[in-house]
C-alpha cells in the first residue's frame, strides 16, 4: 500500500490536474482505502487547487465513495425489487449470522463491512450481491457461508492483510 | 382460471440480431465510414429506430442534430449507467458483444464530426472493465490500420442511478454532484463540457450496427407502426424462465405473460419502477411500444419486465419502490427531495391506519404534482408507479 499522499500525486498525474478528473481520483483512493478520509478529501483539494468543500460535496453524492472507514471487503447485498422477493432478508440473516455484525456496520478485524445496495443488474440471477468488485448471484445462505469462508481464508494466506 | 382464448392466434416473435456474431465489425465500420454521413443518417432515419434507454428519442434525429451543429469538439457517448431497477440487458451486451457497441460509437463519430467518445459504466459493473479495456485496444488498433481518427474511454460511475439520466451524467463526467441540468439546451447542442454530445443508450448503439451491417429495411420490417425493430427484454420476477429475451416490438402483454409467466401472474411492472404496473384485467389492452396509433394502452419500456404472483402484496412492492426513489433522489429540485419521503412516510400511515383511506387520493394528487414539477424524469416517473399501483390495488395498500 503506498502512503495517501503519494497514491493521490500519482493518480493526479495519470488522470490530469483539473475537475473533470475528479472522480476517478477519488474512485482510485477508494480502490485502495476502501473509503474517503478527510485527510485524503483535503489533499485531493489541494492537489487539483480547488475547495475542500466541493471535494467532500461530490464525494457524499456517490453510494460508492464511501467516507467513513471500510472493511477490507465490503460486501453490498442488493435490496432491490426483484432481490427483496427472492430472499435478500436470509442472505442478509446469515452473513449477520456469520460475521457478527449489523448492516452499516465493520468486524472487528477489519477484513468486512456490510452495506445494502440498490439493483445491481442482477435481477434474473436473485438474490445478488457485490464484494468489492466480485459479482456473487443465486445466492443461498449455503452459498453465503461458502463465500465468506473463502475470503476468510485469503486472510491467513496473507492476501488480506490489513495494514 | 386463466384465460385460454388468446393462445389460438398466440404469437410472440422473437428476433437474433442483437447477440448474433460480431466477428465482422472490421468490415462494418471501414464500409460504413467510406459512405457519405448524410447516406448513413438517412438509413437511420428511415429504420425509425427509437432509443433503447426507455425514452423513445428518434436516434437518427438526434445524430442528424449534432451533424448539422458547428463545432471543432464534439463528443460521443455511450450511456451504460444502467440502473433502472429490473434492466440488465446493457451488461450483457457490453459483455457478450462488445465490438458491436464500439463499432457504432465510431460510426456515430465519424457521422458527427467527433475524434472522442466514452462509455459510461456504472460502478456496479466493475467487473466488466478489464475486458472492456481489452476490446477497446483491439478497437484502437485497428482505427489506427485504417486511419481513422477516433478514441474510446471508459468513464466510471459510483453507484448513483440519477447517473443515468444524461445531463446528470454530463455533470458526473465533469467531476461534480450528479445533479441535472435545465433542458433546453439539449445535448446534441451543450452536453459533456459544454460540447455537442450524442448520448446513446447501449442497445441503441448496438441496433445501429444491425442498421448499418443489414440496411434500415431489414430492422423497419420487424415491429409495427411507430414502435419499428425489436429491443432486449430483461424479464425478472415470478417467472421460470428470468434472463434477457430478444422481442419484437408491438407485442400485447398476453402474450407475454403466457410465454413468460407462471400461470399465476398478478401484475406486471413494465419499464422497471419509473414505469407503470399493469394489473391482470389489462393485460390484453396493453401493448409493448412507444405512444402511438396502437389499438389499447402502448407502454414503452427500457426493456424491464417483471413479474408478480398472487403471492405478492403490492404494498411491499410500492414500499420497495419509494424507498429506492427517496434514496436514489439527487435532491436538487423540492418536488422529487420531499415529494418521495411524503409519499413513502404517506403509504406507512395509511398502513398502520394512522391516516384514513382518503390520504391515498392526497397522495395521488401530490404524485401529479411531481409528474408536472420535477425538474427530471426520476421526479416526474415516480408518480407512475406509484398511481398504477395504488389505483389498481388500492385495497392491498389499506389491509
Amino acid at each position: 500500500m503506498k502512503p495517501i499522499i503519494e497514491l493521490i500525486k500519482e493518480l493526479a498525474d495519470k488522470h490530469g490536474r483539473n475537475r473533470h478528473s475528479l472522480l476517478p481520483i477519488l474512485q482510485g483512493v477508494v480502490e485502495q482505502e476502501r473509503y474517503l478520509s478527510e485527510y485524503s478529501m483535503i489533499e485531493i483539494a489541494r492537489e487539483l487547487d480547488i475547495p475542500a468543500t466541493e471535494v467532500y460535496g461530490t464525494a457524499t453524492f456517490y453510494t460508492f465513495l464511501d467516507y467513513k472507514k471500510m472493511g477490507k471487503n465490503i460486501i453490498r447485498v442488493c435490496k432491490t425489487i426483484t432481490c427483496s422477493m427472492k430472499g435478500e432478508k436470509q442472505i442478509l440473516l446469515a452473513i449477520e449470522d456469520m460475521l457478527k455484525i449489523k448492516i452499516g456496520e465493520t468486524t472487528q478485524d477489519g477484513l468486512f463491512s456490510l452495506l445494502q445496495t440498490n439493483c445491481l443488474g442482477l435481477c434474473h440471477k436473485a438474490p445478488a450481491m457485490l464484494i468489492n468488485n466480485e459479482v456473487y448471484t443465486d445466492l443461498t445462505p449455503e452459498k453465503i457461508r461458502e463465500i465468506l469462508t473463502m475470503y476468510m481464508n485469503r486472510k491467513d494466506e496473507g492476501e488480506n492483510n490489513v495494514n | 382460471m386463466r384465460e385460454r382464448t388468446m393462445s389460438t392466434n398466440y404469437q410472440l416473435k422473437r428476433a437474433d440480431f442483437i447477440f448474433k456474431n460480431e466477428n465482422d465489425w472490421e468490415e462494418v465500420l471501414s464500409k460504413s465510414i467510406s459512405r457519405p454521413p448524410q447516406e448513413l443518417i438517412n438509413e437511420l432515419i428511415s429504420s425509425e429506430l427509437k432509443g433503447r434507454g426507455g425514452a423513445g428519442f428518434p436516434t437518427g434525429l438526434k445524430w442528424k442534430v449534432s451533424s448539422e451543429v458547428k463545432s471543432d469538439v464534439k463528443y460521443v457517448i455511450c450511456n451504460a449507467d444502467e440502473g433502472e431497477p429490473g434492466t440488465f440487458k446493457d451488461r450483457e451486451i457490453l459483455s457478450m458483444v462488445p465490438f458491436k457497441v464500439l463499432t457504432a460509437i465510431a460510426i456515430c463519430g465519424y457521422v458527427i464530426g467527433a475524434k472522442e467518445g466514452f462509455i459510461y459504466l456504472r460502478g456496479e459493473y466493475n467487473f466488466l472493465k478489464p475486458e472492456l479495456l481489452k476490446a477497446i485496444n483491439e478497437f484502437e488498433y485497428y482505427c489506427k490500420e485504417i486511419k481513422l481518427d477516433f478514441s474510446i474511454k471508459i468513464f466510471m460511475g459510483s453507484g448513483a442511478y440519477i447517473c443515468g439520466e444524461e445531463t446528470a451524467l454530463f455533470e458526473s463526467m465533469e467531476g461534480k454532484r450528479g445533479e441535472p441540468r435545465n433542458k433546453p439546451p439539449y445535448p446534441t447542442l451543450s452536453g459533456y463540457m459544454g460540447k455537442p454530445t450524442v448520448i446513446n443508450n447501449v442497445e441503441t448503439l448496438a441496433h445501429t450496427y444491425t442498421i448499418f451491417k443489414y440496411g434500415s429495411k431489414r430492422f423497419y420490417d420487424l415491429g409495427v407502426q411507430y414502435s419499428r425493430g425489436s429491443k432486449l427484454f430483461s424479464v425478472s420476477g415470478d417467472t421460470p424462465k428470468p434472463g434477457i429475451y430478444e422481442l419484437e416490438l408491438g407485442m400485447s402483454l398476453s402474450d407475454f405473460v403466457e410465454e413468460f409467466g407462471d400461470d399465476d401472474t398478478k401484475a406486471v411492472q413494465v419499464g422497471g419502477a419509473s414505469g407503470f404496473l399493469v394489473p391482470r384485467k389489462r393485460f390484453s389492452e396493453t401493448n409493448i411500444g412507444f405512444q402511438g396509433k396502437l389499438v389499447g394502452i402502448s407502454l414503452p419500456t427500457g426493456g424491464s419486465m417483471m413479474l408478480f404472483n398472487s403471492s405478492r402484496s403490492m404494498y411491499n412492492v410500492l414500499d420497495n419502490y419509494l424507498n429506492f426513489f427517496a434514496e436514489e433522489s439527487c435532491g436538487q429540485c423540492t418536488p422529487c427531495r420531499v415529494g418521495c419521503q411524503q409519499l413513502l412516510k404517506g403509504i406507512k400511515a395509511v398502513k398502520r391506519g394512522e391516516k384514513n383511506a382518503q390520504y391515498l387520493d392526497k397522495m395521488l394528487k401530490l404524485a401529479e404534482t411531481m409528474q408536472v414539477t420535477a425538474k427530471c424524469g426520476l421526479g416526474q416517473s415516480v408518480g407512475n408507479s406509484f398511481s398504477s399501483i395504488v389505483e389498481n390495488f388500492r385495497e392491498e395498500m389499506i389491509y
